[in-house]
């Protein structure tokens, strides 16, 4: 998992029908100083997160787990929000 | 599997249920010499690893849900072991 800046929302009104009523939230991936690291990328929401919120997500094929049992095709999910770090 | 060193704990309140419970730490990767290679990750500790410490980790779905316990899991990172040595050569 990595940590994670919310950055934006994306909205597509034609998508893949097991994305519907999915969040996709646009992701800043951070490093443990909260300085931005590599590229954002589009993120399904499983935890509820919103703009400028620090989350973490998880990449693979298991980001379609919190959304079991519909099979989403998505390749990175939010599975938490971030209270805070120490480091 | 890799090695890393654990550098920090993260909480987080609102999470997904099949993570209620699980341990959160930050591991920076290095390379079996000790060096960093950024950026730290979270990872699941199943081990009961802490602060400094040096770990083996796996950076896989199916074996960090078989370290957390739980089945279809969105855990894709996990500790699964505290290092004492590692001899190269």
């Amino acid at each position: 998992m990595q940590l994670a800046r919310v950055i934006g929302t994306v909205v597509c009104a034609h998508k893949d029908s097991r994305l519907e009523g999915v969040p996709l939230l646009l992701v800043q991936p951070i490093r443990q100083d909260g300085s931005d690291v590599g590229r954002a990328l589009v993120a399904t929401d499983a935890a509820g997160a919103g703009t400028g919120e620090r989350v973490f997500f998880v990449r693979g094929s298991e980001a379609a787990y919190p959304f079991h049992p519909t099979v989403v095709p998505t390749d990175a999910s939010i599975i938490g929000i971030v209270d805070n770090w120490d480091v | 599997m890799l090695l890393g060193t654990v550098v920090g704990t993260v909480v987080s309140t609102q999470k997904h249920a099949k993570l209620h419970g699980a341990k959160l730490l930050l591991v920076q990767p290095e390379s079996a010499a000790g060096a960093a290679t950024p950026p730290a990750l979270l990872a699941i500790d199943s081990v009961g690893a802490g602060m400094g410490e040096r770990v083996l980790y796996v950076v896989e779905g199916k074996a960090a849900g078989e370290a957390l316990g739980r089945k279809a899991a969105p855990v894709d990172a996990a500790i699964i072991g505290i290092v004492d040595a590692v001899t190269e050569g």
